[in-house]
Formats: structure tokens, C-alpha cells, sequence
């Protein structure tokens, strides 16, 4: 933007001559990220920004401003609180009452031994079984956690990773039995596995055989299921592993582009797979970095996906996400504050763009959350809906000197990530050797030592705080919930044709060996003949092997 | 550098096990403890993720740990440490240190204490706190 040389001279006299007279509080005057935020924005922070190609109209490239022209005047982003616990049951109760309650998605929270392809009965899950998430082990659960509900009349977010694509198959072969077909469900599965191996750390494979039952799916939905979102590219979990703002961005987008590549290997048109894409971003309490990084994000991946992989549809373009508000920014201390936190950080959320949102419950750094603290969150997020005003227009924030200049520097703390991770030889190379856990396992180290040295005030924990913690009631696992899911599971495994599995294993087996073969229909029949999870994940390591870490701390 | 604090009476440093029980990943608490105990002098050995407690116990007799500190963030510490201190008594050992870290409901750390752990850190415990606590208790056990 052409900014007038006598607008230049005034900003910089103002600093010298007005502003360093001021006193200023002791303070870092930076981002949670830790980068430094001047004391005003004007023209001239934005350089050559040209507002008509980095900022562009709503729904236009490069998105800056949204991928929809008329964003929350059109439609709210969807409410979708992620719900799981206990066995299928219990988490289908939990279910229909935020449906009841008006949310307007489903999103499933798997638990521990479901997450690394283990059966509830297996030994390693003794203790974990239900308690993070709804225990799934056979196609039989899956029915009954959506026992009631339609599945072509609601979307579903399914949170899990390494073994995405039996999950998969159980959702579709449920649907089946409720007479829904593939191509009628809409919604995603996260599949992300490139950030387990970075960040949240549940995998069953090595990398590269991981890779190639993405890529699986990725094509399998791209032929039969046109509303669904085979990948969910999250950066929640990176963030989440204490990440700055700009390695969740960097690490995020370079993860999408290897699985785009990974597809267009394959064979696969580009313009086939992109649309289906979808991200899921974390919202920080850092309220301008947060809406700087999903206007950076979009306008980065709209940019790469033209340019450097061919694509031509409008839809290949349009980066969608979701968003959950930071698990990690809750404290256990004073934790009705929570519902503050999460309000700002849900708000943030909103003025970035997204497409749809999880808001945390106060109750979260203590246990799972209760009933009424899942209520409170949806209603933050009705409240900023309805009551706010923030949905009126679009992209209210665009034009700001200082949320431009932000975005700006996003972008550029991104793109040198992105040459760094290339010197390394791409993502999974640099997986491999430990650079993205370093460098998160750094920023998380420093940001605790900030903490720890009150240069960083976090109100309750390190100041502000009470000498006598009221205790909370919060959320108790039902004990019985280990029996009564390895039940259910003997039950299936007594009744099911045991030869119809040895069959659809044996062949799951081959069909891995072989190379290009993809095994999205094998999932299927062994889903169909309720071959259990385990089972097509033990099954699938005598191919594949297993995955070790080296630690990096 | 040794911090001449650390070193019990042998003259050698504080050696600490930092060890993740059961299947979940979250690691930032476990390698951020790990790494303020490396920097106060101590000598760390980080398990890393996904370990058994036949693992850990196993870990804890081969180093010669002092201290081993068990980060969990599942809620399976009720079944997960009980079943470590157990493994550890079977063997002989009952004069290392262990604390708990992780998301531990306050009703649970009494019950935690019953058994033999020596404390429960929960979240917003500082560094510091952590690092001073098992020099101090370390100290103690190695006087006594």
C-alpha cells in the first residue's frame, strides 16, 4: 500500500518524540509466542502489502478475509463439542443431549487403547479402557454409539489417527445398517498421522506404511464418499505439545502439503482430493497471533495449492477449519476462570474464520468434563453468536495495521519453517530426525521457564491466587466400565463366524503386502465379518511393523 | 557443571527416572521436568512414551535410580502406579523416591501417598517446586 512520505515521517517522530517519553509498565511486550509487538501499527508496517492481492474480497483469493462471501451472514460456523467416554452407550446418551441442547455436529473422542489399536481386553490397556474417550472395539459398538441417530442428517467428526481407516470402516458399515450409503455421510475423520508422530504421539505403524493408508482413504473418499473429509491437517496437537503459534502454522501447512503430494504420487488429480481437505487449528489465549494465523493460513495454502500443485477449482483452494479452544491454557487453579480464557480464545476463533468450534469446559485440567461444564461451553459460543454482534459482518478485523502486519509475519515465520524442513529433505525426513519435536520441546521449555520466573503472569497459578482451592465436582469414570466393554467384546467375538475373520484378516495381510493395493475395501469386509480393531492393526504390524521413538527432550 | 547440592554423599549426582506409564502421549509436562532436572545437575533418563510397568520398574533397577518421577495424564494412575510400586517391592526396592505428575484428582493424592509415593504434583506445580522436592527428599533418604 502506498503510504504518503509525510504519514512515515509523522510515525516515526511520534515514537522519538512522543512515545519514548512515556513511562512503560514492566512487561514483555511480546506475543505468547514470544514475538515482539510494538506500540503502534500504521501504513507503514504493512511494506509492499497490496490489500487487493494479500487481502482480497470473502471467498476470494487469496481468502485472506474467509473462504465464503457471506461467512456467519450465510451460515454460523457449526457448534460441535467433542463428546466420549464409557462404553458406546454412555457416549450415545451424551450425544442426543448436546443435540437437544442445539449443537449442531458430532465429534467423537476415542479412548487410549482405541487411539493405538489395541482391544480393550489387550493387556497394555488394563486402566485405560473408557476413560479418555468412548471404548470402541468391533463394528458392534460402533452401531450402538450411533444407535438413533440419522446418520445422512447430522455431520461426524471422528478424532483418531493411526488406525483412521478401520474406524472409517466401521462408520460406513453402521451407516449401512441404518440404510445410509458412503455417499450420503458427511463429515471427517482426523487421519492426520504425520502430527501423532510430532506431537500427540499415538501411532501403530512406521511412518512411511502410515502414509500410504492416508493415501488409502484420501482416494477411496474421493471416488465414493464426496462429503466427507478423509484428513482433518490439525495443529491443535502441536500446540497443544506447547508449540508457538508460528510452529502450529508451519508444521500444520507442511504436513497438508506432504499429504498432498503423497496423493498426487498416487496418481490422484489434485482437484479431486483438495476440496475434500479439511484443518483443524488451536485457539490461544493470544488473541491477535490466534487471528493472525488462520488469515496467514489460509492465504498461504490457498497460494500453494494453485501455484505449486496445479489445482484450478475454487473449492481446492478454500482452506477449512476447525477449532477448539487451548486445553492447554486452562488452569486446574481457580478453574471457574476457565470459562473466561475460553470465551476470548472461542472469540478469536470467530474473527479468524473458522468453519467450526469446540469450546473446552472450565472442569478440563481437572478431568473429563461434567454435564453442566459442556453446557456452559456451548453456551459461550451461542452467546458470541447471538449476542455479540461479531457475525454481522465479515471479517470485521481486515485492515487493521496491526492484525495485517501480524498476518504478514505469520506468513514469513511459516515460509522460513517451510526452507528449513526442505534443507532437512521434506516433513517426513525431518520427523525422522527429530526437528519438530526439538523445536516444540524448546518453545515449550522456554515458555514454562517464563512462567515459572513470573515474567509471564498466568492469573491463578502464578499470581492472583487463593490460599484455599475450592474443590470442584467433577466428572468419576464408572469403574465397571473395563467389564462391561470386554463383554461386549467376548459377546461379539462368541457369536461372530470366527472363519469369515480368519478369511478377512489373511486377506487384509496379502492385500497389505502388495503394493498399491488399497485397503479400504479389506477394512470393510473384515469390519462386516466384526473382526475387531486390534485384530486388523495386529494383523496389518506382521506387514507393517511398529513405531519407536527416539525421545527428544 | 555439578551443582555441588546434587551429589548425594557418594559423590555422584541425583540419578532420575522420568517415565510415562500407559498409552497416553502427552508429553510436554514429563520432557519439561525432565529437562529442569537435567539443568539442576541431576542425571535424567527419560523412558519416553507408551511404557509398561514392567518397563519402568525394569528402567529403575538398571539405572540405579535415586528418584523416578511417573507423568500420567489418562486417569489410569489409579490402576498404572500402584501397579509399578508393586513390581518395584517384588524386586527389592523400596528406597527410591517416586512422585506422580499429571491431571490426578485431589481425592486420589491421599490414596497415592498410602502407597508409598513420596508426592503428587499437579498442574501449575512449578519447575522449582519439583526440582527442590527431590533434592531435599533425596537427601533425606540418602542421610537416613
Amino acid at each position: 500500500m502506498a503510504v504518503e512520505p509525510g504519514a512515515r515521517r509523522r510515525t516515526h517522530e511520534w515514537l522519538q518524540e512522543v512515545y519514548s517519553k512515556q513511562a512503560e509498565r514492566e512487561a514483555p511486550f511480546e506475543t505468547i509466542s514470544g514475538h515482539e509487538v510494538k506500540p503502534l501499527y500504521t501504513g507503514e508496517d504493512l511494506g509492499e502489502w497490496d490489500p487487493e492481492r494479500d487481502l482480497g474480497f470473502p471467498g476470494e483469493h487469496p481468502y485472506t478475509r474467509g473462504v465464503y462471501p457471506s461467512m456467519y451472514r450465510g451460515r454460523l460456523w457449526t457448534m460441535r463439542q467433542f463428546a466420549g467416554f464409557g462404553t458406546a452407550e454412555e457416549t450415545n446418551e451424551r450425544f442426543r443431549y448436546l443435540l437437544d441442547h442445539g449443537q449442531t455436529g458430532l465429534s467423537t473422542a476415542f479412548d487410549m487403547p482405541t487411539l493405538m489399536g489395541l482391544d480393550s481386553d489387550h493387556a497394555r490397556s488394563l486402566g485405560e479402557v473408557g476413560l479418555e474417550g468412548v471404548a470402541i472395539d468391533t463394528l458392534d459398538d460402533v452401531i450402538d454409539l450411533f444407535h438413533g441417530i440419522p446418520l445422512d442428517r447430522v455431520t461426524t467428526s471422528m478424532t483418531i489417527n493411526a488406525p483412521a481407516a478401520i474406524l472409517l470402516a466401521f462408520y460406513v458399515c453402521a451407516a449401512e445398517e441404518q440404510g445410509v450409503p458412503p455417499e450420503a455421510l458427511g463429515g471427517t475423520i482426523q487421519t492426520d498421522i504425520l502430527k501423532e508422530y510430532i506431537a500427540q504421539k499415538e501411532w501403530c505403524f512406521p511412518i512411511e506404511p502410515a502414509l500410504r493408508l492416508v493415501t488409502d482413504m484420501v482416494g477411496w473418499c474421493s471416488r465414493g464418499m464426496p462429503r466427507w473429509h478423509p484428513i482433518s491437517i490439525s495443529g491443535y496437537h502441536i500446540r497443544e505439545a506447547g508449540s508457538t503459534a508460528q510452529q502450529e502454522l508451519a508444521f500444520t501447512l507442511k504436513d497438508g502439503f506432504t499429504y498432498v503430494e503423497s496423493a498426487l504420487e498416487r496418481g490422484l488429480d489434485v482437484d479431486a482430493f483438495a476440496p475434500r481437505l479439511s484443518f483443524f487449528f488451536n485457539a490461544h489465549i493470544d488473541f491477535f497471533e490466534e487471528i493472525a494465523k488462520y488469515r496467514a493460513a489460509r492465504r498461504i495454502w490457498a497460494r500453494e495449492i494453485r501455484d505449486t500443485y496445479g489445482a484450478r477449482r475454487e473449492e481446492s483452494l478454500r482452506m477449512r477449519f476447525h477449532t477448539q479452544t487451548a486445553g492447554v491454557s486452562l488452569t486446574a487453579q481457580q478453574p471457574l476462570v476457565n470459562i473466561v480464557r475460553t470465551a476470548i480464545e472461542a472469540l478469536a476463533g470467530v474473527l479468524g474464520g473458522t468453519q467450526s468450534l469446540h469450546t473446552n469446559s472450565f472442569d478440563e485440567a481437572l478431568a473429563l468434563p461434567t454435564e453442566e461444564a459442556v453446557r456452559v461451553a456451548l453456551r459461550t459460543q451461542q452467546v458470541i453468536a447471538h449476542e455479540t454482534g461479531v457475525t454481522n459482518t465479515v471479517d470485521p478485523l481486515g485492515g487493521s495495521y496491526f492484525v495485517e502486519a501480524l498476518t504478514d509475519e505469520m506468513e514469513r515465520s511459516a515460509y522460513e519453517y517451510f526452507a528449513r524442513i526442505d534443507e532437512l529433505g521434506g516433513m517426513v525426513e525431518a520427523i525422522k530426525r527429530g526437528f519438530p519435536q526439538r523445536e516444540i520441546a524448546d518453545a515449550s521449555f522456554r515458555y514454562q521457564q517464563e512462567v515459572d520466573s513470573r515474567k509471564r503472569i498466568v492469573v491463578g497459578v502464578n499470581e492472583y491466587r487463593l490460599a484455599d482451592e475450592e474443590e470442584l465436582e467433577i466428572h468419576r469414570p464408572d469403574p465397571a466400565i473395563e467389564r462391561k466393554q470386554t463383554g461386549r467384546l467376548s459377546a461379539t467375538r462368541t457369536k461372530r463366524d470366527s472363519g469369515a475373520v480368519e478369511r478377512a484378516l489373511a486377506a487384509l495381510k496379502r492385500a497389505a503386502s502388495t503394493e498399491g493395493e488399497n485397503l479400504m475395501p479389506y477394512f470393510l469386509d473384515a469390519a462386516r465379518a466384526r473382526a475387531s480393531e486390534g485384530e486388523m492393526v495386529a494383523a496389518l504390524q506382521e506387514v507393517f511393523g511398529s513405531y519407536t521413538e527416539q525421545p527428544v527432550f | 557443571m555439578s551443582d555441588p547440592q546434587t551429589e548425594a554423599e557418594s559423590g555422584r549426582k541425583i540419578r532420575v527416572v522420568v517415565a510415562k506409564p500407559g498409552l497416553d502421549g502427552h508429553d510436554r509436562g514429563a520432557k519439561i521436568i525432565a529437562r529442569a532436572l537435567r539443568d539442576a545437575g541431576m542425571e535424567v533418563i527419560y523412558t519416553g512414551l507408551h511404557q509398561t510397568p514392567e518397563q519402568i520398574a525394569a528402567t529403575v533397577i538398571q539405572e540405579d535410580a535415586d528418584a523416578v518421577g511417573l507423568s500420567i495424564l489418562s486417569g489410569a494412575h489409579m490402576t498404572l502406579v500402584p501397579k509399578v510400586v508393586e513390581l518395584l517391592r517384588e524386586q527389592g526396592v523400596d528406597d527410591v523416591l517416586i512422585t506422580v505428575g499429571g491431571t490426578i484428582p485431589a481425592e486420589d493424592a491421599p490414596e497415592l501417598k498410602k502407597l508409598g509415593i513420596a508426592e503428587v504434583f499437579t498442574p501449575g506445580a512449578s519447575t522449582d517446586e519439583i526440582v527442590e522436592f527431590i533434592r531435599g527428599a533425596v537427601a533425606e533418604r540418602m542421610a537416613s
